[in-house]
């Protein structure tokens, strides 16, 4: 598949600018970043892009490709028919400094606004006690590369300036997440400053986010959603402001799995495991399944047994619980109707043909 | 009035060149010392090329094997460096890795966790317990978002208390320094620009900290990222410090050689351990051809009885794709100059005809993942092409071990991470980077901080210097009859690649030094179409000095070490010459030219040397210094006895 190939990439500064064509040679088993390499070294030396690892870790080389987000490392020559032509252009939400290089400070003032990790005050170096499957929660979050895809590609600042101000984006509602899901993190207010400063609320769950995700990490199902539904919680559920009344913040005990937390430095592994037909899953191998379109012959996910207090009982009372009426029988964060890949009909005729 | 008035300036306590692991320590500690604090990043705040290391961060802290302790990773790390390490450096970065590992976490790092709720271990080559602190396979990238997130803690505490993030620690993303400018024998500040913009910038501090990496784009094929250019070991040289064990260069002997989309990209020494096999372009399995004398005690003679070790390890010798990493790039090597190469100037690297596409992907999940995704190569359908890729470079800025301050005539400036040497010797253990990083870092940016105290008068910036530096800058861009950066690169490349690569020979590196002084006087013509804002020819033209005169280093200290040790293989000298132990070749710039001189290894303490078997100590030792070593043990016998 060598061979000349036409590509159109974007040249200019804040000033104005223009797609210009260009005839580069491409060869076999080359991504788009390797072919704005080889566009430098040949007819435009000063073709301006940001790239540092070239493979996937760093996120500095992002633009985007034929109108889409994407990381020039990791978007193969392949992916494009032999005479489709190429367009490459600066990320839209963020100001041009030159050709593909953008003014990225606004993530970069967004991160100083989020509060830093609260260490335990109590809990010298070296002593910091987690259970592996309570930090995972927050380390898919932390595998984020700061390529700020999700940044760009969210509507709510896309082609409205006027939301920056008051809106954080998905990178940092992650971040926030993040820190809510830490075992060790001293503070507690993390959905509630999403909420109130980070602009949480704009946010009406159109998953582009977790689309151009390069880390393939769940932005809304696992980070914006949990925090929302908390938030909403908190601020209306007249049984959790009761119980606050009798309880104070933080000493209420709680049962789901995102607030578990208690407060000391060996915090109890997940104790309410989501048990549900969706996301809260721990198979990760139907998960990717899942997304990864219809399979009729999908397993059901192993039902998770619910966490027991000392005497073998749910630790439930309507005083504690910290929602209105009776839990849903399928899982808290099921919402009907189900979505068709998460079925597990197996169609008698499809059957077949497979 | 001169051009150099209308200069952006900033003043600094302590300036910190280079925003990763180490740079990012250094400053966190000069800032919590109470300094004024810059740090300059080539790149985006938090992109450093830290983010590549996947294994670990070596620490024995004994969490998964509790009789791991310091002095076993003291033996551990001199023997990976096959005892030229610096031993002062050595043994602090032992002591101390555990409790910069602990640190991270009172600044928000998630280590993954022993079923006890510590931060769990794995094992890695050459480390004799599991001592790897790790986060899956993306260490690094939890190292510096840990990192970069601490910075802007101090930062919100700055805020709160002075209405500013920057009062007293602030990054400058995007930037180059170019020169290093000195009052006398003292460092007075830094000069560069804005990558952005294009726009000078002068720095007026008292101290400096280099914390720029290594510098593996000066060669073909590398895992390292275009930062790497040797900016700091070339700025030491000419502020008057010295460089020390430039010659040894760590290669990996199997990085991807094609597609170029992955071309540097290591593949993972496990391919080998689960089955796969290096063959040639006439589907020879070669290795078998190329076990030394030494090893064929230990290694199979027939694909048959190679091929039964995978399942019984206890009845049958290794495969002889399981050598030492250097004759394994040594036979690779003999291949593609025998032209039984593959297309891409690789061999084939073949797993998927030994073993099951479910079972490949099973046992090499992330391989397999990363070439589907990077490159559509699916290793459970083709063979791999690979060949040996420059990984990291083991010599440096010669320093003091426990400060980090550059020895040679320069005061005030540091050093630390990969672009200190001495630490690893001549060969680094898989995981001592990172913790290196951190414990240097930290050292290096202390210590900065209380020289800067210690000064009764700041030095002064002199007006011509930053004059001159304000010319070579801008002298490629004035310059329109010199070659384009991008040619000259890859001619340095090619140089590098084809004659100080991974195996060395006299006539050949002789030949380097001839076109390395040919290319010098190609890059000192270089010039750069465009302008000044944002433009890549004009930052490559720049970073080629740079480039040019840490390869001359290397070159002169490879063709004087007239042994194989470690990260430095001689076709012509093969052996390891205890002679040569006792010797650090430190480079220092004299004018335009290299000096190359040798320098005596400090000796090591009796307590610490006593750590080690005579036995092992007779593969390294000269007969003297083993003569000591027995006097130094009957000592201690006899003040047993008493």
């Amino acid at each position: 598949m060598s061979g000349k190939r036409q590509f159109r990439i974007w040249r200019g500064d804040e000033s104005g600018g223009d797609l210009q064509d260009y005839m580069v040679e491409v060869n076999e088993g080359e991504v788009v970043l390797d072919v704005i390499h080889r566009l430098q070294a040949t007819d435009a030396p000063d073709l301006a892009c940001r790239w540092n690892c070239k493979a996937g870790k760093c996120g500095s080389c992002s633009m985007e490709i034929n109108g889409k987000p994407r990381l020039g490392c990791m978007t193969r020559m392949s992916t494009f028919g032999d005479d489709e032509t190429v367009t490459v252009t600066p990320l839209r939400t963020f100001p041009v400094i030159r050709d593909l290089v953008t003014d990225v400070s606004f993530n970069y003032e967004k991160a100083r606004e989020t509060p830093a990790f609260a260490p335990p005050a109590d809990v010298a170096p070296g002593d910091y006690r987690m259970q592996q499957v309570d930090v995972e929660r927050s380390q898919e979050f932390r595998k984020c590369i700061e390529c700020f895809l999700c940044q760009t590609v969210c509507h709510v600042i896309r082609d409205h300036e006027e939301n920056k101000q008051a809106f954080s984006g998905p990178r940092y509602f992650i971040r926030a997440a993040e820190l809510d899901m830490h075992p060790l993190d001293a503070r507690t207010d993390r959905k509630e400053y999403a909420q109130a400063e980070q602009g949480l609320g704009f946010c009406n769950i159109t998953k582009c986010c977790t689309e151009v995700c390069p880390e393939h990490i769940k932005i809304t199902d696992n980070g914006i959603i949990p925090m929302k539904e908390r938030v909403v919680d908190r601020r209306y559920d007249p049984l959790v402001w009761l119980g606050s009344k009798i309880f104070r913040r933080g000493e209420t005990p709680q049962t789901s799995v995102t607030t578990a937390r208690q407060g000391s430095a060996t915090p109890g592994s997940a104790r309410g495991g989501v048990h549900s037909h969706a996301g809260g899953s721990h198979d990760s191998r139907a998960e990717t399944q899942a997304q990864s379109g219809v399979n009729w012959h999908r397993e059901v996910p192993h039902p998770t047994a619910p966490a027991v207090d000392d005497r073998g009982k749910l630790p439930l009372t309507e005083l504690t619980f910290d929602r209105a009426a009776a839990p849903s029988p399928f899982g808290d964060d099921v919402t009907f109707p189900l979505p068709p890949e998460h079925l597990n009909f197996a169609h008698p005729e499809q059957d077949n043909k497979h | 009035m001169t051009t150099t008035t209308r200069i952006e300036r900033h003043h600094y306590d302590v300036v910190v060149i280079g925003a990763g692991g180490a740079g990012l320590r250094a400053a966190i500690e000069a800032r919590l010392a109470g300094k004024k604090t810059a740090i300059i990043s080539k790149s985006l705040f938090g992109k450093a090329h830290t983010v590549m290391a996947e294994g670990g961060a070596a620490a024995a802290m004994g969490n998964v094997n509790s009789r791991d302790n310091w002095q076993v990773h003291f033996r551990d790390t001199m023997r990976g460096g096959k005892f030229l390490n610096n031993f002062r450096m050595a043994e602090l970065h032992a002591k101390e890795s555990p409790q910069r590992i602990w640190e991270l976490e009172t600044y928000g790092a998630l280590f993954d966790r022993t079923k006890d709720g510590k931060i769990s271990q794995r094992n890695f080559g050459g480390h004799e317990y599991p001592r790897l602190a790790h986060v899956g396979d993306r260490t690094g990238l939890e190292l510096i978002r840990t990192l970069q997130q601490k910075i802007v803690s101090l930062q919100q505490e700055d805020q709160r208390e002075f209405g500013s993030y920057d009062a007293r620690i602030r990054v400058f993303s995007e930037t180059t320094i170019t020169e290093l400018l000195l009052d006398g024998d003292r460092v007075a500040g830094a000069f560069g620009y804005y990558r952005e913009s294009g726009e000078f910038i002068l720095f007026e501090a008292p101290a400096v900290v280099l914390a720029t990496g290594g510098v593996g784009r000066s060669y073909k094929v590398t895992s390292n990222s275009w930062e790497y250019t040797g900016d700091g070991h070339a700025l030491a040289l000419r502020a008057g410090a010295t460089l020390i064990n430039m010659e040894f260069l760590q290669f990996h002997p199997t990085g991807m050689v094609w597609p170029p989309s992955v071309k540097g990209i290591l593949v993972t020494e496990s391919v080998r351990g689960d089955g796969g096999v290096l063959k040639n372009s006439d589907g020879k399995r070669f290795m078998f051809d190329y076990v030394p004398d030494v090893f064929r005690k230990q290694y199979a003679e027939t694909e048959e009885e190679a091929d039964r070790w995978y399942t019984d390890p206890d009845n049958n010798r290794r495969p002889p794709e399981l050598l030492p990493r250097d004759e394994v790039a040594r036979a690779i090597n003999s291949e593609v100059k025998a032209g039984r190469g593959s297309p891409a100037g690789g061999v084939f690297l073949d797993i998927a005809s030994r073993r099951s596409a479910d079972e490949i992907r099973r046992r090499l999940p992330s391989m397999y993942h990363q070439f589907k995704e990077l490159a559509d190569v699916d290793i459970t359908a083709e063979p791999m092409e690979v060949g040996p890729t420059c990984h990291y470079v083991m010599g440096g800025v010669e320093v003091d071990p426990d400060s980090g301050a550059a020895f040679g005539h320069v005061r005030g400036l540091f050093a630390a991470g990969e672009v200190s040497g001495g630490m690893h010797g001549s060969n680094r253990l898989g995981g001592n980077s990172l913790s290196d990083l951190l414990v240097f870092g930290k050292r290096a940016g202390g210590h900065a901080a209380s020289y800067a105290d210690g000064l009764t008068a700041r030095p002064k910036v002199a007006v011509h210097e930053v004059e001159a530096a304000v010319e070579t800058a801008l002298a490629p861009l004035q310059r329109d009859t010199g070659e384009n950066p991008y040619t000259l690169q890859q001619d340095l490349q090619a140089v590098m690649g084809d004659l100080v690569g991974i195996i060395r020979r006299e006539g050949e590196l002789a030949d380097a030094l001839v076109r390395l002084a040919e290319l010098r006087e190609r890059v000192a013509k270089v010039s750069a179409a465009g302008g000044r804002r944002y433009n890549p020819g004009w930052h490559l033209a720049l970073d080629l000095r740079n480039m040019l005169v840490v390869s001359e280093c290397t070159a002169k200290a490879a063709l004087e070490r007239q042994e194989s040790r470690g990260g430095h293989t001689r076709e012509d000298y093969p052996a390891m010459e205890p002679k040569w132990r006792q010797v650090n070749l430190v480079c220092a710039l004299d004018g335009d030219t290299v000096q190359l001189t040798r320098k005596p290894l400090p000796k090591m303490r009796p307590e610490l040397i006593g750590l080690f078997d005579r036995a092992e100590l007779a593969k390294y030792l000269t007969d003297e210094e083993l003569a000591d070593f027995d006097a130094l043990v009957a000592d201690a016998g006899e003040a047993d006895n008493r």
